[in-house]
């Protein structure tokens, strides 16, 4: 019997939660913050809150597409020398700790530094299920899809409210794991308003494609979360978490924060909206 | 071999690409196909020449510098960038990317600017077209470049200051990166230099190129060496572009060598970088084993920069230009040199170019040199004067 591959494991994610008639909620936190081993904790007090699996990111210095809390976790995560191996050591310990389908968050040039193939390997070997790569538009996507595949890994595609229906066309044709619908036109950050982009991306997707589409950028809060799952099948949310992580006290604040929080998320994303 | 255009993927060899946000790509897009429709237009040709005469001062001479010939044992050219309105080169790009703005019907501009002098140059576009604006520039070189800030402000410019990482020009790209990722439905980005994901490193070559086709009609015979400074690398871009591939002329781009190459804080991507995505574009870079970018250092604000244009990478591999350094106190030396000399103020970057010529003066005796005087010295003036205490 074949073994089971990390695609496979997303696959199965967002086949039980539509089983269960919901969307996938995906909480985001930088490697190693506060600390390396805090962050293990955190992210196993998540999963006991309701998380679906997580997006854990590789600290980076220069992130295009973060915001500034997001990058403020970022030079903290990297002052603290949670490099890529470390990184990687702690995704290996998050999906022991707590069995959930893990996507790595990373920018391109540490993938190229590493070598493709040898950077997805890796991230197999960390027992990770899938990559996102912030700064990879479809069009220069070929040779990470194919590496993606060998190490039987998901990589996430990005659609982004400005994409137009060629774009669109070729994002979908590229078979990704799954699509990022990108929520709001700029970088990740809280915002006050749920976004009025998800229900249009998703009809445009929707009308080309199975693929599951997860939203994420600028979902802040569970009447966001749940506006957004009312189209998509699943939902990340970055900065509200590491937020409440960096504006903590201490470490048992922040997991009995994240916990409460990503309850909420949660229980939103179990009582949805009806269709309009 | 030189190429007219990047290839479809908007690669120059293995150099290039666009490695952006998805929210951005449609824009780059959009931007390719206007500069395409925009740079075929006689119209729009006739009213970026009309602006680079009359306006910004072109064509900028090129002038004997007799008394350093003298000295040094050969025969220099200064190309006068410096007297181009504001001061420098930069504003050949940003008076066109200004003028593409309006035509894709965009009311707003962003820029990152380093030493000020892009800053300066957009805001001033904006000025004369009618466009609202806003700087993002490091804190550190708020510092070291306050008169330019206040210039920028002067000229209806918003300076919005970047305090992340080192505080330099990096951080003032990746801040504009961001601030478009945002507006850019709206907003054009006016990057400074022949950097950033395709197509800004072939349009603003196109854009700086004139500086060269110039050369090419002023000087009466070929010369044998240009030299111009490499910091993202336009203004050498477009002095050696029109010669790139005439293997009478050796063209010598000279990188910030900083406090010494073996110190490690430096500026030169090409010499000691190796090849990574930076700004969006696969070019050399700065960076550790684990691919994340390192620091520059320079004591030009404009050479402080962990990258290069992707185009440049491509000239080194192909063996088309050659690369060199020079260090902080060698410039400084030249700064000092072109002034007491010539007359001539020049910006710290420019020095970095004179300061190599002045070095290896011995092996070019009897040459045609050509420097790029890519800008004038005014910016540099308070800082030069600290460090001469």
């Amino acid at each position: 019997m074949a073994e089971t591959t990390g695609r496979d494991r997303l696959a199965g994610m967002f086949a039980a939660a539509h089983a269960e008639g919901r969307a996938v909620l995906l909480p985001y936190l930088t490697a190693g913050i506060p600390t390396f081993d805090d962050s293990v904790r955190l992210f196993r007090a998540m999963a006991d809150a309701g998380a679906d699996g997580f997006e854990v990111g590789i600290p980076y210095a220069d992130p295009l597409m973060d915001g500034p809390v997001i990058m403020r976790a970022g030079e903290l995560a990297l002052e603290a020398g949670v490099t890529v191996d470390r990184a990687l050591e702690l995704v290996k310990q998050v999906v022991a700790a707590t069995s959930k389908p893990t996507l790595v968050m990373t920018y391109v040039n540490p993938v190229l530094r590493r070598g493709i193939d040898t950077f997805f390997r890796q991230v197999r070997d960390a027992d990770a299920s899938g990559v996102i790569i912030a700064d990879l538009p479809a069009d220069e996507a070929g040779p990470f899809l194919a590496a993606a595949e060998s190490s039987g890994l998901g990589l996430a595609l990005f659609v982004a409210p400005t994409t137009d229906d060629g774009r669109l066309a070729t994002v979908l044709e590229k078979k990704p794991a799954f699509v990022y619908a990108i929520a709001e036109v700029g970088v990740t950050g809280e915002r006050d308003e749920a976004s009025s982009n998800t229900e249009h991306l998703a009809r445009r997707i929707r009308s080309r494609s199975d693929l599951p589409i997860v939203f994420g950028v600028g979902i802040s809060t569970a009447h966001h979360a749940r506006s957004a799952a009312r189209h998509g099948d699943g939902v990340i949310v970055g900065t509200a978490i590491v937020r409440r992580v960096l504006e903590a006290a201490s470490v048992d604040e922040a997991a009995a924060a994240l916990a409460s929080f990503v309850e909420e998320l949660a229980a939103a994303l179990r009582s949805p909206l009806p269709p309009d | 071999m030189r190429r007219e255009r990047p290839d479809d993927r908007g690669r120059f060899g293995a150099y290039g690409g666009a490695f952006a946000p998805e929210t951005l790509m449609p824009a780059l897009i959009d931007l390719e196909r206007a500069f395409v429709d925009a740079w075929e237009d006689p119209g729009f040709r006739g009213d970026l020449a009309g602006l680079l005469a009359d306006y910004v001062g072109r064509p900028t001479p090129v002038y004997h510098a007799q008394r350093l010939s003298a000295q040094l044992g050969l025969d220099l050219w200064l190309k006068r960038e410096d007297l181009a309105h504001t001061g420098a080169h930069k504003i050949n790009n940003t008076i066109a990317q200004g003028l593409l703005t309006k035509r894709m019907g965009k009311r707003r501009v962003i820029a990152e600017t380093g030493a000020g002098q892009h800053g300066v140059a957009t805001a001033t576009a904006c000025a004369l077209l009618d466009l609202e604006c806003v700087v993002y520039m490091g804190v550190k070189d708020i510092e070291r470049q306050a008169l330019n800030v206040y210039r920028m402000e002067l000229l209806g410019a918003e300076v919005i200051p970047v305090t992340s990482g080192a505080g330099t020009l990096k951080e003032a790209v990746s801040a504009a990166l961001r601030g478009w990722v945002s507006s850019v439905e709206s907003t054009h980005y006016i990057i400074g230099s022949v950097v950033g994901p395709h197509p800004y490193p072939w349009m603003v070559r196109e854009f700086q190129k004139v500086i060269g086709e110039e050369l090419q009609e002023q000087l009466h015979e070929t010369p044998d060496v240009i030299v111009a400074p490499v910091g993202g690398g336009s203004n050498a871009m477009g002095i050696f572009f029109p010669y790139v591939g005439d293997s009478d002329v050796l063209l010598v781009g000279v990188e910030a060598g900083g406090f010494g190459i073996e110190t490690g804080r430096h500026g030169a991507s090409l010499g000691e970088g190796s090849p990574g995505v930076l700004h969006g574009a696969m070019t050399y870079m700065l960076q550790d084993d684990f691919g994340q970018v390192l620091e520059a250092h320079s004591i030009s604000a404009g050479l402080d920069y962990p990258g290069v244009g992707p185009e440049h990478a491509y000239f080194k591999d192909e063996g088309l230009v050659r690369y060199v350094s020079v260090t902080d106190e060698e410039a400084l030396s030249a700064f000092h040199r072109l002034a007491v000399t010539e007359g001539i103020i020049p910006a710290l970057e420019s020095a970095h170019g004179l300061a190599w010529i002045i070095r290896e003066a011995a092996d070019l005796a009897e040459a045609t040199v050509v420097l790029n005087l890519s800008g004038r010295g005014d910016k540099d003036v308070q800082q030069v004067a600290a460090l001469d205490g």
